[in-house]
């Protein structure tokens, strides 16, 4: 039986696995280090939750603080992957995109098709996202829309500690820059994980639960509240299929149009704003794409189109919960039932 | 004289803390015999049916459809000779007041596999039961030591029954050196050495029949006993498309298609059967050792080794399904040796047919 470790750790192995592999692999990021190495400090931070921790002193000159400047660590990071380097870089909470967003946007995601596949930026950027710790409208946004929308990024939200570990493994090895976003939430979350090196492949959604009735397509810490109605459904009577895009972009359109047509029906769960998100972009294909499988209208369960509020109360209600989804996958059965 | 009977959940391979009680096969009031399969169970991993470990009537069914019970909780109450309904009763009140579930699998006390070095790589092992000569269960192509889980802990109640997993499968460390059957057979007899057994009988599942054939015929005062199952090694033929098409999925939907040869039933490949077969061969080395392997077992169709003239040497048992799609069971057919064929199993026959296999194996081996 593999041991269990949190989505945290997982990460950190991750990481450790493939800098021991790979001599080009480094990383740089704000407090990545944190203090450790300093006259006194044995190996203070890690992060500013600690996610590698115990890197610094096991790879000497590869873990890297940077200043208080994403556009001055990102940038070097993009460069250093220009020119043969493997850079893990840490955005530490994605909030702060906009300070680096046009070495991502306008420089990594750029390069392979404006020099015609003759450069390469290898590039992951990890970053923090997602409500729910209390920490407000500034750091506690979802914002994979916005890197999906670009061409050139490869955007991955793992929601289990193997996928983390696996993931991360891919997304090091991968050619292209890479998102990598991890939700606060879920770094103590624990699940089985192999102690050997492995990788998950990208634009691969993975079937978390079989069913006939509905299907739920989410990503991240949403998959967990997909679980939960979806073992709440089934006390009365309702499968619910569970799909986990892993990746948004690329994006497994197969398996979703697949499930759609086994069902008929589609719920689409994500905790990011839903202007122009993941869950309209997948509504959209599948109202192209399975159009006549459908039984009914698509049911979208997201954050509302408002920053993401300070109040517990507001906070809570904010976060799409089991019990919405549930409301809307009950809507979408209704609403074939009248149709018939 | 009269018995009262407690059939409880069975806790099939390690990781099983519960189980789904499926369809009741048996109404109250039906005869049982022991051996007659009781009811269906799923698990997280696996389906498969709960056989009755004694015979009587099946008085008091306890657990219903659809209901998820811990390992060890009361399913059912079966009576052998006369027993009053406040006798039953008082059997179900007393084992419900007692019965504790022993918790998750973290806590769970137990045997547990184990790891070493051994010949310079790392090798799992599990062993279970004491004393006789011990036996070694010897697991297929892409499998690991939990293809046995119906029938280790059966065979263990009369000897120490080792199973481990292959370099190139399960935990074991993944890289071969040339990738072939004297290989694996190498590494087999390493393991013997590092646990001091001079002499064991040897039980395999397809390929690592063949494995257990090779063994045979590298070191024969070594093998007290030959039980092969669906075995390479014994004919020509075997299925080339499902070799290939296994090493290359990469993918549930295709890889899907292929794991459903394995088995007569198709519905016992589970969502997470696939999932945890992905795992596998997402881990580093295994696509490569896998690749490896086939090349060396099978040509398109064609088998590469017969090993049919290594049979005369120990007591052999050879066991198929009848229903086998990756090695047919003709192959049986022929051979100088003691033969169990059931008509209705596919592949896997030692889990689809777990009670007859393991029966046929505990007669074989008390008289080998």
């Amino acid at each position: 039986m593999a041991r269990k470790i949190s989505y945290q750790q997982a990460i950190n192995e991750a990481l450790a696995q493939e800098m021991r592999r790979d001599e080009s692999v480094f990383i740089i990021g704000e407090d990545v280090a944190g203090g450790a190495g300093a006259p006194g400090e044995d190996d203070a931070w890690g992060g500013v939750l600690g996610v590698t921790k115990g890197l610094y002193h096991q790879f000497p000159g590869r873990v890297l603080d940077a200043p208080l400047s994403e556009l001055g660590y990102v940038g070097a990071a993009v460069g250093a992957a220009t020119q043969g380097l493997r850079p893990v870089c840490e955005l530490m909470f994605v909030d702060f995109a906009g300070c680096c967003l046009d070495q991502i946007l306008n420089q990594a995601a750029k390069f392979r098709y404006m020099f015609g596949g003759k450069a390469v930026t290898p590039l992951v950027m990890r970053t923090m996202y997602g409500a729910g710790l209390r920490a407000a409208a500034q750091h506690s946004q979802m914002l994979t829309s916005l890197w999906t929308h670009i061409p050139g990024l490869k955007v991955v939200c793992p929601s289990s500690p193997y996928d983390a570990k696996g993931l991360l493994i891919q997304a090091i090895r991968d050619n292209d820059p890479v998102i990598f976003c991890e939700h606060k939430l879920l770094y103590s979350l624990q699940g089985e994980v192999p102690e050997e090196v492995y990788s998950v492949p990208f634009g691969e959604a993975n079937y978390l639960r079989d069913g006939d009735d509905v299907t739920l397509v989410t990503y991240g810490r949403m998959v967990h509240v997909a679980l939960e109605a979806a073992n709440n459904l089934a006390r009365q009577g309702i499968d619910c299929e569970v799909l986990d895009l892993r990746t948004t972009s690329p994006l497994d359109e197969d398996s979703i149009l697949e499930s759609v047509e086994k069902t008929g029906r589609l719920v689409v769960i994500d905790e990011a704003n839903p202007r122009c998100s993941v869950a309209t972009d997948i509504s959209a294909l599948v109202a192209q794409k399975a159009f006549a499988a459908l039984k009914g209208p698509i049911e979208m369960v997201t954050a509302p189109h408002t920053p993401v509020p300070f109040s517990d109360a507001l906070e809570d209600l904010y976060i799409p919960d089991a019990a919405k989804v549930e409301a809307a996958v009950r809507k979408v059965i209704d609403a074939k039932r009248s149709a018939a | 004289m009269s018995q009262i009977h407690t059939l409880t959940m069975p806790k099939w391979g390690l990781s099983m803390t519960e189980g789904r009680v499926d369809t009741w096969l048996k109404q109250e009031g039906d005869p049982i015999s022991k051996g007659d399969e009781v009811l269906d169970v799923e698990t997280d991993k696996i389906s498969s049916s709960v056989e009755a470990p004694f015979s009587g009537v099946l008085r008091r069914v306890v657990a219903k459809p659809d209901e998820t019970l811990p390992v060890g909780a009361l399913l059912a109450v079966v009576v052998e000779g006369e027993a009053d309904e406040a006798a039953i009763e008082a059997v179900v009140q007393r084992f419900q007041a007692e019965f504790v579930a022993e918790g998750n699998a973290d806590q769970a006390q137990g045997p547990a596999p184990q790891k070493a070095e051994v010949a310079g790589q790392l090798l799992r092992w599990f062993e279970l039961g004491e004393g006789g000569t011990p036996l070694v269960l010897v697991h297929g192509f892409g499998g690991d030591l939990n293809n046995w889980l119906f029938n280790h802990p059966a065979l263990a109640a009369e000897r120490r029954v080792i199973a481990l997993d292959l370099p190139g499968h399960g935990e074991s460390a993944k890289a071969l050196q040339r990738g072939d059957l004297g290989e694996l057979a190498e590494t087999v007899l390493a393991l013997l050495d590092h646990l001091g057994i001079t002499k064991a009988h040897l039980a395999g599942h397809s390929m690592g029949g063949a494995v257990c054939l090779n063994i045979a015929r590298m070191a024969p005062q070594r093998v007290a006993s030959l039980s092969l199952i669906a075995s390479v090694g014994l004919g020509e033929h075997i299925n080339g498309q499902y070799l290939q098409g296994f090493v290359a999925a990469a993918n549930r939907n295709a890889l899907k298609p292929h794991m459903v040869q394995l088995f007569a039933d198709p519905a016992l490949v589970t969502r997470q059967m696939l999932e945890d077969m992905l795992k596998f061969k997402r881990l580093e080395g295994v696509d490569g050792a896998l690749r490896q392997l086939a090349s060396g077992l099978a040509e398109g169709d064609t088998q590469r080794h017969d090993l049919r003239h290594v049979l005369a040497q120990q007591p052999a048992l050879v066991i198929w399904g009848g229903k086998d799609a990756i090695i047919p069971a003709s192959h049986a057919e022929g051979l100088d040796v003691e033969v169990l064929l059931v008509p209705e199993a596919g592949h896997m026959v030692q889990m689809e047919a777990a009670e007859a296999v393991n029966r046929s194996m505990l007669a074989f081996l008390r008289s080998a």
